[in-house]
């Protein structure tokens, strides 16, 4: 008989044996195919870090290149390469990545979770992204590297560059996008139902708020990224002319677009390491963080006021004054959260008693660094202002203060906070001192004057610069900074990488942090936690007697695996109440075997091998479809199991309890924003165009459109009744509903493709017809996507996978259908509709 | 076992949305004054035309803005207000839980409404469509 209350030693004893198993990472060549946060969320930290690495070591040949006027250390083209390579290394493979693997690496302990509620998606996304960024970054060795700069402006990437590079950056990049929004689902997932039992929503480590923030902000802001990357990519490809002006095209919408993502992606790469901070702050202030709720709603509020920002960045491109004073506006606006958080983080540090640490002083180099970066930000957000600096070196130094000092020393910081808690082992003082100084005195000297040159007019992306004309001095002190700076890095480096086997293990929870991530022991165990423990305050280790005791004991949360599976507790949204026990994925391949196959499809599309893209996109297809069938929605031995003392919780539910079902909406919230950026695209060419719609739509094409759209109307409704007849037990009717659902879903697909064949619609002739078949296709594709679903749950059913009770699979692929009917009704009524109203 | 509270504090009753519902005012009033420029100056009245009923327009959107948040930071104040003689939103109680979204609530609609006023004064000080 269990005792959970106080468990005898030997019973504690096979608990853990049993933990152990479960989780043990996979020895030898198998040790790949590991899932686990802590091993995955460790590759991506390290992959991220080389991408950094690389990217730094670009920067440094910039510095060399512009150290001296008309320097030839690097051509011109060979300049426009690194440059390119150099930012979009450093956004898209290092600040954005960075986030997501501290977070896989440290959520699932900040909120005593054994892990993330979807590893194997964890898995898939590092590997496309590690695929992905050694794709991208290997072209520079091969002189075929993208030179466009890191937000690709049309024309300049369509008529001017017509090598391989704007291929590399496009499919590249997006397919690491793919990533990022595996990284959202299961963050956001992770938050809001991955919590412990007790942990309200106002309990809730700061961290997990602005992780909760920024996963949604990547929901919004990527998919017009994504949308963007459709387009230009098309344009390059098969010549539909979607920037190109003399068709009706208009480069400015790629500007609209990369910057909608542009912009949130600024705070996208922010909040998160400022969340390091408002952990980091109270531990060595030694008290509780002041005003909890004024960060919720800077949090909050910087999110959504991030995504009015981003004409700021088009002040110059002849847009009428009114509406670029809204954007000017918006990003005065967007100070008032952003300075709220500093306060609090001032208040809590005036309010405690500050102990001298590392990490400390990392926080307060990024915050005052960060401020500067804000002021100059100010600056640029005034229109007047922004014309004078617009595209000159004030702009690059604006920036940098912002990143560095708004990301790379709060995540300094985190990395001296965390080392421990990961590796047992504590960085050096000495050798972070050392480095601290090295890199808050190279920055400022590589970066400060970087204003006074933009100021006297030198612009940003030029390769070299006449003697004489006022940049010699100035540049030449940024470079020495710059040698200074990559001083302050490598001895950094070399504390992180150096052998530590006759280091002893530091203590556990070194700093005496009050937060639940430091039950983590040191070094740590496979497991996370040994139970799941209840939480009654924000820093339980500090305000709940025992916490730490009864963790260790078992006396909370399954303290067993019984099974020996990997299992965590699910729990409601706002006040965390447990709703099941889920059963997470074991280690496997498939993610890897998948991840292969689509960057394989993705890289053999950049050098136009259609068959090979193919051959792996189908591949990639069917393990996917394989993943699905032998991992996801299995029907547990038994319906419930003991979770706590006597207390039981099942071992599956679907619909909105269910993390499958969040998981689906949130991936359907990010694929509908993609969706209305393609018809943002379609109503920006009407307002900025007189003659944008050039020809009428046949009659016939009207009819198929409108068959094709009831089609998949009757195809969402059929998909519910299918849901409720499965519910029913009624099987032959399930069966013919869901059969007739999917030849209905196939059939709108097919009468779009057969609309845009015969309508004399010449997508390379104008603008018009062009986007009328890119927004027809992403119906079509989704109809057709739908289609495949309802004939997988067709399967699972058959296959006995899938029963009344047991029906996530029904359940999302109905959810996935509310979008799929509201992006069928969209486009027809716009395609259709619009034009008579116009 | 753990206590949802009773009454409105109940779990069932609560939600996260409310959180965005006053940034989200912001977000609409934001874009509604740009698209309806936008489609005022480049499809009806022109570049060189006077933009006295777009700022009227703009007028009229931060009115019906402010009001939404109004009735927001009324719902806000109204959860933030449940027990007047206690004020605390940082316990393990689910009164506590609901305080802190009344009150996290009620400092969105703050920013929000700070956030409309920026974008609406736009159209107090810019004149013309240059």
């Amino acid at each position: 008989m269990l005792n959970d209350a106080n468990p005898s030693q030997e019973l504690k004893e096979a608990q853990e044996r049993r933990l152990l198993k479960a989780w043990q990472t996979p020895k030898g060549w198998r040790y790949w195919s590991e899932v686990n946060n802590t091993s995955v969320g460790l590759w991506y930290t390290i992959a991220a870090f080389g991408f950094f690495l690389f990217a730094g070591v670009l920067a440094l040949l910039i510095r060399i290149q512009l150290a001296i006027p008309n320097n030839d250390f690097l051509s011109a083209d060979t300049y426009n390469q690194v440059f390119t390579m150099h930012g979009s290394v450093m956004m898209f493979l290092f600040a954005v990545p960075i986030f997501e693997a501290i977070s896989i690496l440290l959520m699932p302990q900040m909120l005593g979770a054994r892990d993330l509620p979807f590893p194997r998606l964890s898995s898939f996304g590092f590997w496309c992204y590690l695929i992905g960024g050694l794709f991208v970054c290997g072209s520079i060795f091969f002189d075929a590297a993208p030179k466009g700069g890191w937000f690709m402006y049309p024309p300049l990437t369509t008529d001017y560059q017509t090598g391989i590079g704007a291929d590399i950056w496009l499919l590249g990049l997006s397919f690491i996008e793919i990533a990022s929004l595996a990284a959202a689902v299961e963050l956001i997932v992770g938050v809001l139902k991955c919590r412990p039992p007790g942990m309200r929503i106002n309990l809730i480590p700061l961290y997990a708020w602005y992780i909760l923030v920024v996963g949604a902000m990547i929901l919004f802001a990527f998919p017009p990224l994504i949308a963007g990357d459709i387009l230009l990519e098309l344009e390059r490809l098969l010549d539909w002319p979607f920037f190109d002006p003399e068709r009706g095209g208009n480069p400015l919408l790629w500007q609209h677009l990369f910057w909608i993502f542009g912009h949130p992606e600024v705070y996208i790469v922010f909040l998160p390491s400022i969340a390091l901070v408002a952990m980091i702050v109270p531990t060595f202030a030694r008290t509780r963080m002041v005003g909890y709720s004024w960060i919720v709603l800077a949090a909050v509020g910087t999110g959504f006021l991030s995504f009015g920002l981003w004409v700021h960045h088009m002040f110059t491109t002849g847009l009428p004054g009114i509406s670029l004073s809204f954007f000017s506006a918006a990003s005065e606006a967007v100070a008032i959260p952003t300075g709220i958080q500093f306060f609090c983080f001032l208040a809590t540090l005036i309010a405690g008693k500050v102990t001298r640490s590392v990490p400390i002083l990392f926080v307060s180099a990024g915050l005052a660094t960060f401020i500067i970066g804000g002021l100059t930000g100010v600056m640029v957000a005034l229109v007047p202002f922004d014309f004078q600096a617009h595209d000159t070196y004030f702009i690059v130094g604006h920036l940098h203060y912002v990143l560095v000092g708004g990301t790379i020393f709060p995540i300094i910081a985190g990395i001296y906070y965390f080392y421990p808690m990961v590796t047992g082992k504590l960085l050096s003082d000495k050798l972070g001192y050392a480095s601290f100084w090295f890199l808050i005195v190279g920055f400022n000297v590589t970066f400060f004057p970087m204003h006074i040159s933009g100021l006297i007019g030198m612009p940003r992306r030029v390769f070299t610069y006449p003697a004489g004309a006022g940049f010699d001095i100035l540049n030449l002190v940024s470079s020495i900074g710059a040698g200074i700076l990559a001083i302050g890095f490598a001895i950094f480096l070399w504390d992180f990488l150096r052998p530590r086997k006759r280091q002893p293990y530091a203590p556990r929870n070194p700093w005496n942090a009050g937060t639940p991530e430091w039950l983590a022991h040191s070094p740590s165990k496979p497991w996370g936690v040994r139970s799941v423990p209840e939480v009654k305050a924000r820093y339980p280790i500090w305000d709940q007697p025992n916490f730490v005791e009864d963790v260790d004991e078992g006396r909370f949360y399954l303290p067993d695996a019984k099974e020996e599976r990997r299992e965590t507790l699910i729990s409601s949204i706002v006040d965390s109440v447990p709703q099941y026990c889920h059963r997470l994925s074991s280690p496997s391949f498939l993610p890897l075997t998948a991840a292969l196959f689509t960057g394989g499809t993705f890289v053999f599309a950049t050098f136009h091998y259609w068959w090979s893209a193919a051959i792996c996109a189908g591949f990639s297809f069917a393990t996917i479809v394989a993943w699905l069938w032998t991992g996801t929605a299995t029907i547990p031995e038994k319906p419930d199991k003991r979770i706590k003392g006597e207390q039981r919780a099942p071992l599956y539910l679907s619909g909105s309890k269910s993390v499958g079902w969040w998981a689906m909406f949130i991936t359907m919230l990010g694929d509908f924003t993609a969706f209305a950026s393609l018809i943002f695209a379609y109503f920006f060419y009407w307002t900025a165009s007189e003659e944008f719609i050039s020809q009428a739509m046949s009659r016939e094409m009207i009819t198929l459109f409108i068959a094709s759209c009831c089609c998949g109307l009757l195809a969402w409704l059929s998909t519910l009744l299918a849901r409720k007849l499965n519910k029913w037990e009624t099987s032959v009717l399930y069966f013919v509903a869901i059969a007739f659902s999917a030849i209905c879903s196939l059939s709108g697909a097919t009468l779009i493709v057969i609309a845009l064949r015969n309508s004399g619609f010449d997508p390379t002739a104008d603008v018009y017809p062009a986007i009328v078949w890119v927004i027809s296709l992403w119906m079509g594709l989704h109809l057709a996507l739908g289609g495949v679903m309802q004939l997988y749950c067709l399967a699972r059913k058959a296959a006995k996978r899938m029963t009344g009770e047991y029906d996530i699979d029904i359940q999302n692929v109905s959810l996935y259908w509310h979008f799929a009917a509201l992006t069928t009704a969209i486009t027809i009524l716009t395609l259709c509709g619009f034009p008579s109203l116009a | 076992m753990i206590y949802q509270g009773k009454g409105p504090s109940h779990e069932s009753k609560q939600s996260l949305w409310l959180l965005t519902a006053a940034p989200m005012i912001w977000a609409g009033h934001f874009i509604l004054c740009y698209v309806t420029t936008a489609i005022w100056i480049e499809k009806v009245a022109g570049r060189d035309a006077s933009l006295l009923p777009m700022r009227l327009t703009i007028g009229g959107y931060t009115l019906l803005a402010f009001i939404g948040i109004g009735v927001v930071f009324g719902i806000g104040n109204r959860r933030r207000n449940l027990d007047t003689e206690k004020k605390s939103t940082d316990n393990d109680t689910p009164d506590c839980r609901h305080r802190f979204l009344g009150f996290a609530t009620i400092l969105l609609c703050c920013l929000s409404v700070v956030a409309t006023l920026f974008t609406s004064l736009a159209a107090v000080f810019v004149q013309t469509t240059h």
